[in-house]
């Protein structure tokens, strides 16, 4: 099966899950309530958060043929697999190099240009558009984002509950792992994984996933402590409920609200972590922070460049605002503790 | 109080071991000795070369078990070294590790101990004026620009503030660094700034969190009855009981002065360790990066250490458990 098939079915079946999640929340009030409240306090927010999305996922699903194959490509290109967003931008919308957003003629020299006030954003080095790169970015940022929380989630529930639920050897184990990862430098952490598991979204991803685990189980392994105390796991117990299905039954959903705080505060720290790493020389491939590690030496040009950098900061900056903004309502909605004073 | 130190001491060997034995797996199992050399001497060095250089830097002994030498293995080998702070030559060009630390660590600290002071100096006075006015107008718009200054990325914080003060308003110059008295403060100003406003958003949203909780206490509700003026409430009040979480927050940052900043250290031609950091990803030069996670660790668990210390005498009511 081709990558692009495979990379599809990946996509689509996470949408998917997302939306059966969804569903699922919306049955219970209370999750409907925390909903609403969230659209309620940052409607705005929200919205760039879901453009941002939706531009992600259209980039994500590809497909081969359309216009390229007509336009008579050449052979690479007829069989390369293109997403929607790269089907707004036809294969030859592009120049021979830089060229100011909406100029009519080159910005060295002053030959015209093949789309003369069409490219809204202007043109790079290479003359490639500047909005499609910028929206192409998006699909890297959820990348990291989405993926690495995809890795860490599950797997710092399992190791966090089981700490908090089961103590003793467990917990000193846990403890041991959580404060060795903990004491070692974030960043540069970060580095010597990627580092010795080589470049490529993959380990970057991966890489993010191990430094933030120790965050995200510490506090499913707090929560779990609470949990376990509390009569209703006392009663289950008492009744003769299996170890696993009190985690799976009675601790795993009083924790659904922790997960999305988590994962939405997160988020943000990832994606900004991806454009260091960037700047480092190994990020991945066609992220906002690898745009503007390229955008540099633009400053120093006379006249300068100065397109590529202000349209990845903006789209980086949009991203991380509003998702920091939509997290922290995400915490007041959820938190049982600010529910109160909410009323 | 000999006890508890002895026992966070004992805890704190047992991470750095752990720190150890992950440096291990991570540079010497994952990693193969011929991806090493290969990596040192470029893809198409010939064979003869590799092995050589494998046996040269001593990636060529047993790694677990060697039945003539019990002691003559890399686990054995690598936790001696770092453990003596014998941290050998570096995989890139055989300068030893050790002395690149000490030419490093001079610059690191003349960048990071002003931006840490300065950082404090700023970032704790506005949190408590920002507190003072909770449920205001001024304390929503605070919050709002914490967010706003914590969402941009500190690479474009570097960027802007080389753009704008050192090529536009020529108040600085843009990088480099000289260790003569006089001229050092010329070329760390510019570090300096972009890296306190780059930190302001965070510890400034943190700090304030801390004091609103504060303004919340019996003792502030006391305070205020006895007929304290507000300002008298936040400055002796507040703010005293309010430093006490927020020192933990400062004295585990400590140790990460001794390590630099690598951003800004690498952007701004200051030759610390963070641009040994920088360097040695560029050559991929394993021997220099396990040595600075292992310091940087180390360094993190001293400051912890420290941290539990301070906080049990900066708070007679914290016990020692």
């Amino acid at each position: 099966m081709q990558p692009h098939v495979v990379s599809n079915v990946v996509v689509l079946s996470l949408v998917g899950g997302g939306l059966l999640a969804l569903l699922r929340l919306r049955r219970s009030p209370l999750w409907r309530e925390a909903g609403a409240e969230l659209v309620r306090r940052r409607p705005v927010a929200l919205a760039v958060v879901g453009v941002f999305v939706l531009l992600a996922l259209l980039d994500s699903v590809r497909w081969q043929g359309g216009d390229a194959a007509a336009a008579g490509a050449d052979a690479v290109a007829r069989f390369e697999a293109r997403s929607l967003v790269d089907r707004l931008f036809s294969d030859d919308f592009r120049e021979r190099s830089y060229s100011a957003p909406l100029a009519a003629e080159e910005f060295y020299g002053n030959a015209p240009l093949r789309h003369p006030g069409r490219h809204v954003l202007g043109t790079d080095i290479l003359g490639r558009d500047v909005l499609h790169l910028t929206l192409k970015g998006a699909r890297v940022a959820l990348l990291v984002g989405g993926f690495t929380s995809l890795i860490v989630i599950p797997l710092a529930l399992l190791t966090g509950i089981c700490a908090g639920y089961f103590g003793r050897r467990v917990d000193d184990a846990f403890f041991f792992v959580s404060s060795t990862l903990a004491s070692m430098p974030g960043l540069l952490l970060l580095i010597a994984l990627i580092i010795v598991l080589g470049r490529g979204p993959v380990q970057v991803c991966l890489a993010l996933g191990v430094t933030s685990w120790v965050g995200f189980a510490r506090v499913a392994r707090g929560e779990t402590l609470k949990l376990r105390e509390l009569d209703f796991v006392h009663a289950a117990r008492a009744l003769g409920v299996s170890e696993g299905r009190i985690l799976v039954r009675h601790i795993l959903p009083n924790l659904a609200h922790l997960v999305i705080i988590t994962f939405v505060l997160l988020f943000s720290g990832l994606v900004l972590s991806e454009a260091t790493l960037s700047w480092l020389g190994i990020g991945i491939d066609g992220s906002w922070g690898q745009m503007i590690d390229q955008a540099r030496d633009e400053l120093s040009r006379d006249p300068i460049v100065w397109w590529n950098l202000a349209a990845a900061s903006v789209a980086l900056f949009g991203l991380v605002l509003s998702v920091n903004l939509v997290g922290d309502a995400v915490r007041d909605v959820l938190d049982p503790r600010t529910l109160r004073e909410r009323r | 109080m000999l006890a508890y130190l002895l026992r966070r001491l004992a805890a704190g060997v047992v991470t750095i071991l752990g720190v150890l034995l992950f440096l291990f797996v991570l540079f010497f199992l994952v990693a193969k000795p011929e991806d090493v050399a290969r990596k040192a001497l470029g893809e198409r060095a010939p064979k003869a070369a590799v092995e050589q250089w494998i046996v040269n830097h001593g990636y060529d002994r047993p790694r677990f078990w060697n039945p003539d030498h019990p002691a003559d293995t890399m686990l054995v080998d690598h936790f001696r070294r770092m453990l003596t702070f014998d941290f050998g030559a570096s995989d890139a060009d055989d300068v030893p590790i050790s002395k690149r630390l000490r030419e490093g660590i001079g610059p690191s600290l003349s960048l990071t101990l002003p931006l840490f002071v300065l950082g404090l100096l700023l970032g704790i006075p506005l949190a408590l004026l920002v507190a003072f006015f909770r449920d205001t107008y001024i304390d929503r718009a605070g919050v709002v620009a914490c967010v706003l200054l914590m969402s941009v990325s500190t690479l474009l914080y570097i960027i802007g503030g080389q753009y704008l003060l050192g090529k536009i308003l020529r108040w600085f110059p843009i990088s480099g660094f000289d260790p003569v008295p006089g001229v050092i403060a010329r070329f760390l100003a510019l570090p300096v700034i972009v890296g306190v406003i780059a930190g302001l958003g965070d510890s400034i949203r943190f700090d304030r969190t801390v004091f609103v909780e504060e303004t919340g206490k019996d003792y502030v509700r006391t305070a205020r009855a006895k007929g304290a003026g507000e300002a008298r409430i936040m400055l002796r009040h507040v703010l005293r009981n309010g430093l006490i979480p927020i020192l933990t927050q400062i004295v585990i940052a400590i140790p990460f002065l001794f390590t630099g900043s690598i951003l800004l250290e690498s952007f701004f031609g200051i030759p610390g360790l963070g641009s040994i950091t920088v360097d040695a990803i560029n050559a991929n030069d394993f021997a220099t990066l396990r040595t600075m996670v292992f310091i940087g660790s180390l360094l993190f668990v001293v400051g912890q250490i420290l941290t539990d210390v301070s906080y049990t005498l900066a708070d007679p009511r914290v016990r020692l458990e």
